[in-house]
C-alpha cells in the first residue's frame, strides 16, 4: 500500500531529495561558488523530470487515500511547468552571473517551489492542497526578495508576502468552512456534498472564500493589486518565472479545485468565475495601455491572459478545461519568449526595462525586432499566430456553454489589450532614432529561447504540435460527466 | 492538377521566405535583387493562377479545384473557387506583379517591403479561396499585420496614427465575427463553409434585452459579420479608417488597399451573408440599402472639398463601395453582377488612380491638388491616362466603370426606387469631383515654377500603366468576360437565397419588418 503510494508521487519525491542535496552540498562547498553549476544542474533535473512525467502512464492513479491523484490532467499542467522553471533556470543563469547575483538559494528555491506547484496540482485533499501552496508560495516570497540590496525587490517581497498571507487566509477561512459543512477535506466527499446541483449556502460561502483565495493565486481581477508591483520589483528572471510557472500551477489548481470537489455545483461558482474573468480582461487591457515599464506592461498583460483562461474555465465543462489548458500552456510559451528578450535588454551594461528603449530595434536588430514582432502579435491574438487558437478555443467553450455575453466582451477586451502590443510594434519599427537603444547582446540561450518560441509561435498553426489532442485526454481524466 | 491552389497561394509566401533567409545586406545590389525577385514571384504566380482560370467551369456552379486535409481542432484546410471567388483571385494576382514594379523607386528596407507585399499576397489569396470558417478567419485577419507595418514603417507624416486606427478599427469588427463564427460552429457542428452554406440557422424571433430581433439568431450572425465587412468594405459611417490609411500608405500599399482590401467586404457578404443568413439579410437588406445610397452621395460630397488627391480618391472607393454594397442588398441578379463587376472593375480603375497619384508625387512629393496645374502642357500621356481612368471613375460608357453603375442602378430600381433616386444622384456627383480634381491638376497654364521642369511618365510607368488600361477597356466593351464566369454561380446563389425565403415560415412578419 504505502510502496504504491509512494512510487506514484516519486518524481516529487526525486526533485524533494534533490532539492535538499543540493542545498546542503551548496553550504558545505562553495556556497555561491557553486551557484552556476547548480542552477545548470536543476534546469536539467526540472527538464529530465518533466521528459519523465511525459513517458509514464496515462491512467489516473490516486495515493494516500485520495490525498494525491496523478492523472492526465495532472501530468499536463506537470510537464508544462517543469518546463516552464527548467527554460527559465537557463535563462537567469547568465543574467544574475553577470551582475554577480547569483546566489546558490536562487535554483534551490525555484526546485522547491516547483514541487510545491506540482503537489497543488495534484492534490485531492484541501490539506494536500493547501500544504502545497503554502510550499510554493514560501519559496515565491523569498525569490521576489532575492536581491536583499536592492530596495524594490524586498520591497516586492514584502508586498508579496503581506498580499500572500491575506489571501492564504481566505483561502484556509473558506476550507475550513467547506470542511464544516460537507464534513470532509477529501474533494470526493465534498462532491458527494452537492446533490442536486447546488451546494448548501454554508457551502457555498466556504467555496466563496476558497475562490478569493484562488483568484489570488492567478492574479484576477479583485485580487490581482500584487501583481504590476511584484512584476515590476523582483528581478527579472524572477518575474519571468512569476509570470510562467506559478500561474500555470495556480490555474490547474483552480481548475481541480473547482471540477473535483465542487463539480456538481457548477452553477453556484460558475458566475463568480466568468465575473472575475471579465473583469480581469477589461482590467488587464485598459490598466496595461499607460504602462511604459515593460515588466509592469507585462503584468497587466498576464492580469488579461489569465481573465481569457478563467473564460475557459467559467464554462464549466470539459471543453473549457481543454481550452483552458491549451490557452495556458501558449501563454506559458509566448510569456517564456518574450521575457527571453526583456533580459536581454540593457543598455552599457545596465539592464532597463522601459519600452521606449526599443526605438527602431528593427534596424540595429532586424532579427530579434522580428522574433518580438511574431510573439507580440501572438499575445494579441491576432491570427495565424498560435495566440489566436487560445483565444478561439476558450471563446468556443464559452459559445458552446451559453456564455454568449462573455464571448462577445471577451472578444472586445482583446481589441483594446491589442493596443498595448501594438505600441511596442511600433516603437520597434516606426519609432525614432533619436531615442537612446538597448545596446546589449542576448546570450546564445535567451536567443535560442526566443526564437524557438517565435518559431512555434508560427509553425504552430499547423497543428499546434497536438497540444489540443494532449489538452483534450487531460481535461476528460478531471471533469467528471 | 490536384495541389493548384495551394501552389498559387504559397508560392508567394516562398519566395518571402527565400528573401527573409538568404538576401542579406542592404546595398543596391541586395535592394535590386528583392525586387526581382519579388516581381519574378509575383508574375509566376499570375501565370499559374492563368491555369486556373482557364481550367475553371463556368457552367458548374459547386466548387472546383477542391483541397480537403485535416487541421487542428476539428478543424479542416479546405480550399477552392467557385464563380464568385475565381475573378478576385485573378484581380490579386494580376495587379500584384504591377504593384511590385510600382515600388521600384523604394529605397528604404527594401526587403522588408517585398517581404510584406509577398506575405499579404498569400494571405490576400487565401481569404478568397479559404472553404474552411475559420481558416478564413485567419487569413482574413492575418492580412492586418502586414498591412499595419506597410503603413507604419513606409508610410507619410501621420502615418502611425493611420496605421493604429486601421488596426484595431478592422480588428474589433473582425472579432465580433470571430465571435459569429464560434457560435456558427456550436450550432452546425462544422465550420465547413459548403456544408454550411447549406445549413439553416434558427430565425425565429426572440429578445434580446427587451427588443424583439425579428429574425433572430440570422439576424444576430449578420449583423456580426457585417460589423467586420463593413468596416472592410467600408461603409458610411465606418469608413473613417479608410481616408487615413490611403493618406498615409505608400503609393503601392495604397493601390492594394484599394484594389484588394477593400473587395475582401465584398466578397464576405456574398460567401457568407446571403447564402448563411438570407432570413437576416432580408431583415437587414433595408436598411443596408439606404446606408448604401447615404455612403454614395456622403462620400461624393466629402470628396468634392478635398484638397489631397490621395484622400479624394479614396472618398470615391467609399463612393464606389456604396454601389457595391447596394447591388448586392438587392438580391437580384443584375444587382449581384453589378456588384461583383463593380468590384473587378474598381480594383482596375482605383489602382490606377493611385499610380496616377504615385507618379506626380514621385516627381513632387506632395499630393496638394493645389500644388499642381497645368500639368497636360508637359505630361501629354500622363495626361491622357489620367482622363481615361477619372472618366472610368466616372462611370463613362465604354470604361469598366460604367457597368458596375448601371447594372447595381438598374437592380435597385427594380427593388426600391427611391433609394435608386439617392443613388443616382451620385453619378453626376462623382463626375463632378472627378471632372474637377482633373481640371484643376492637369489642364489650364502650367504656372508654378516648381513644374516647368517635371518630366513625363518613363518606360516603367507606361508598362505598368498598359495592362491596366487594357483591361478597363475591355471589359467596359465586353463586359460578359465577366459576367459569363460569374452569372452561373450568382443565379444559383439568387435560387438558394430565395428558396430559404419562401421556407421561412413567419414571411409575413417579415414582410412587415421589411417596409420600416
Amino acid at each position: 500500500m504505502t510502496s504504491s503510494d509512494l512510487a506514484i508521487i516519486l518524481p516529487e519525491i526525486f526533485l524533494a531529495l534533490y532539492a535538499m542535496v543540493a542545498l546542503l552540498v551548496a553550504v558545505w562547498t562553495g556556497k555561491d561558488k557553486v551557484a552556476s553549476l547548480l542552477t545548470w544542474i536543476s534546469a536539467a533535473v526540472l527538464i529530465a523530470t518533466a521528459l519523465w512525467i511525459m513517458l509514464s502512464g496515462g491512467e489516473t492513479r490516486v495515493a494516500f487515500s485520495g490525498m494525491f491523484v496523478d492523472d492526465q490532467f495532472a501530468r499536463f499542467a506537470k510537464v508544462t511547468l517543469l518546463m516552464a522553471s527548467g527554460i527559465v533556470l537557463l535563462l537567469s543563469e547568465g543574467f544574475f552571473a553577470r551582475r554577480d547575483a547569483l546566489v546558490f538559494e536562487f535554483p534551490v528555491l525555484i526546485v522547491l517551489s516547483t514541487i510545491g506547484m506540482m503537489v497543488m496540482i495534484s492534490a485531492g485533499d484541501l490539506i494536500a492542497l493547501y500544504m502545497g501552496l503554502e510550499l510554493q508560495s514560501l519559496s515565491l516570497y523569498v525569490l521576489a526578495s532575492i536581491r536583499r540590496d536592492s530596495l524594490r525587490s524586498t520591497e516586492a517581497g514584502l508586498k508579496y508576502f503581506i498580499l500572500g498571507a491575506l489571501s492564504s487566509g481566505l483561502l484556509l477561512y473558506g476550507a475550513s468552512l467547506t470542511y464544516g459543512y460537507a464534513g470532509s477535506t477529501n474533494f470526493g466527499e465534498i462532491f458527494a456534498a452537492a446533490t442536486d446541483g447546488h451546494v448548501g449556502f454554508g457551502l457555498l460561502l466556504g467555496l466563496t472564500f476558497m475562490i478569493s483565495g484562488l483568484a489570488f493565486k492567478v492574479s484576477a481581477v479583485p485580487f490581482h493589486m500584487w501583481t504590476p508591483d511584484v512584476y515590476e520589483g523582483a528581478p527579472t528572471p524572477i518575474t519571468a518565472f512569476f509570470a510562467s510557472a506559478p500561474k500555470m500551477a495556480a490555474m490547474a489548481m483552480f481548475a481541480r479545485a473547482m471540477h473535483d470537489a465542487f463539480g456538481n455545483a457548477v452553477a453556484d461558482w460558475q458566475q463568480i468565475v466568468a465575473l472575475m474573468a471579465l473583469l480581469s480582461m477589461y482590467l488587464g487591457a485598459v490598466a496595461g495601455i499607460g504602462q511604459r515599464d515593460i515588466k509592469r506592461l507585462m503584468a497587466y498583460s498576464s492580469i488579461s491572459h489569465m481573465g481569457f483562461a478563467l473564460v475557459g474555465l467559467a464554462a464549466g465543462t470539459e471543453q473549457g478545461v481543454t481550452s483552458m489548458l491549451i490557452y495556458m500552456a501558449i501563454y506559458v510559451t509566448m510569456n517564456i519568449g518574450t521575457f527571453a528578450f526583456i533580459l536581454s535588454m540593457e543598455r552599457e551594461g545596465q539592464h532597463i526595462t522601459s519600452i521606449d528603449s526599443l526605438n527602431m530595434l528593427s534596424k540595429k536588430e532586424p532579427v530579434k525586432a522580428l522574433a518580438m514582432l511574431i510573439l507580440l502579435f501572438s499575445l494579441a491574438g491576432v491570427p495565424p499566430l498560435v495566440g489566436f487558437f487560445g483565444k478561439f478555443a476558450v471563446l468556443m467553450a464559452a459559445l458552446d456553454a451559453g456564455l454568449v455575453w462573455l464571448a462577445v466582451l471577451g472578444a472586445i477586451a482583446s481589441v483594446i489589450s491589442a493596443f498595448y502590443y501594438l505600441r511596442i510594434v511600433y516603437y520597434m519599427y516606426f519609432g525614432s532614432d533619436q531615442v537612446e537603444q538597448i545596446d546589449g547582446t542576448m546570450s546564445p540561450i535567451q536567443w535560442t529561447v526566443l526564437m524557438a518560441s517565435a518559431a512555434i509561435m508560427v509553425l504552430g498553426v499547423i497543428n499546434l504540435f497536438g497540444v489540443d489532442g494532449f489538452a483534450a485526454n487531460a481535461a476528460a481524466s478531471l471533469v467528471i460527466n | 492538377m490536384q495541389n493548384l491552389i495551394s501552389i498559387i497561394i504559397f508560392l508567394p509566401l516562398i519566395a518571402a521566405l527565400i528573401l527573409a533567409l538568404f538576401l542579406r545586406g542592404e546595398d543596391e545590389a541586395a535592394q535590386r535583387n528583392a525586387k526581382w525577385l519579388a516581381l519574378i514571384a509575383t508574375t509566376a504566380t499570375l501565370f499559374i493562377s492563368l491555369f486556373l482560370l482557364f481550367g475553371f467551369d463556368a457552367s458548374n456552379t459547386d466548387f472546383q479545384f477542391v483541397e480537403d486535409r485535416e487541421w487542428l481542432l476539428g478543424m479542416k484546410y479546405k480550399m477552392g473557387v467557385d464563380g464568385i471567388s475565381i475573378l478576385f483571385v485573378m484581380l490579386t494576382t494580376f495587379l500584384m506583379p504591377l504593384t511590385i514594379a510600382a515600388c521600384w523607386n523604394v529605397t528604404d528596407r527594401v526587403k522588408e517591403y517585398m517581404i510584406a507585399f509577398l506575405v499579404l499576397e498569400t494571405l490576400m489569396l487565401g481569404v478568397f479561396t479559404a472553404l474552411d470558417l475559420v481558416l478564413f478567419y485567419l487569413f482574413f485577419e492575418a492580412g492586418l499585420i502586414p498591412m499595419f507595418l506597410i503603413i507604419g514603417i513606409w508610410g507619410g507624416k501621420e502615418r502611425i496614427y493611420a496605421a493604429f486606427k486601421f488596426f484595431l478599427y478592422t480588428f474589433l469588427g473582425s472579432l465580433l465575427m470571430l465571435v459569429a463564427m464560434i457560435a456558427m460552429y456550436v450550432d452546425a457542428g462544422t465550420t465547413d463553409i459548403p456544408t454550411l452554406m447549406n445549413h439553416t440557422f434558427a430565425a425565429e424571433s426572440f429578445p434580446v434585452l427587451g427588443i424583439q430581433v425579428v429574425g433572430g439568431m440570422q439576424t444576430l450572425l449578420f449583423l456580426a459579420f457585417f460589423a467586420s465587412f463593413a468596416v472592410k468594405m467600408p461603409m458610411w459611417p465606418v469608413h473613417t479608417w479608410l481616408p487615413d490609411a490611403h493618406v498615409q500608405a505608400p503609393t503601392a500599399g495604397s493601390v492594394i488597399l484599394a484594389a484588394v482590401l477593400l473587395k475582401m467586404g465584398g466578397y464576405g457578404f456574398l460567401r457568407f451573408s446571403l447564402p448563411m443568413f438570407p432570413i437576416g439579410s432580408e431583415v437587414m437588406s433595408t436598411f443596408v440599402l439606404w446606408i448604401s445610397a447615404i455612403a454614395i452621395v456622403y462620400a461624393s460630397l466629402v470628396a468634392m472639398a478635398q484638397e489631397d488627391m490621395k484622400k479624394l480618391i479614396a472618398y470615391s472607393s467609399v463612393a464606389h463601395m456604396g454601389y457595391v454594397t447596394m447591388g448586392i442588398f438587392t438580391v437580384n441578379q443584375q444587382g449581384l453582377d453589378g456588384a461583383i463587376f463593380q468590384m473587378i472593375s474598381h480594383g482596375f480603375v482605383s489602382a490606377a488612380l493611385f499610380l496616377v497619384v504615385g507618379v506626380v508625387y514621385d516627381r513632387m512629393h506632395t499630393r496638394d491638388i493645389a500644388a499642381y496645374g497645368g500639368l497636360a502642357v508637359r505630361m501629354p500621356v500622363y495626361a491622357l491616362i489620367f482622363m481615361l481612368f477619372t472618366m472610368a471613375n466616372v462611370g463613362l460608357p465604354g470604361t469598366s466603370g460604367f457597368v458596375g453603375e448601371f447594372l447595381t442602378l438598374m437592380a435597385i430600381f427594380q427593388v426600391n426606387t427611391w433609394v435608386a433616386l439617392v443613388a443616382t444622384s451620385g453619378v453626376i456627383f462623382s463626375a463632378c469631383y472627378g471632372l474637377w480634381l482633373y481640371r484643376r491638376v492637369m489642364l489650364g497654364q502650367l504656372i508654378k515654377e516648381s513644374l516647368k521642369s517635371i518630366k513625363d511618365m518613363d518606360k516603367r510607368e507606361k508598362a505598368i500603366f498598359a495592362p491596366l488600361v487594357a483591361m478597363t477597356l475591355l471589359l467596359g466593351v465586353y463586359p460578359a468576360l465577366v459576367t459569363d464566369i460569374i452569372g452561373p454561380s450568382v443565379e444559383a446563389l439568387i435560387g438558394h437565397y430565395e428558396v430559404a425565403l419562401n421556407d421561412y415560415a413567419p414571411a409575413a412578419e417579415l414582410a412587415s419588418a421589411g417596409d420600416h
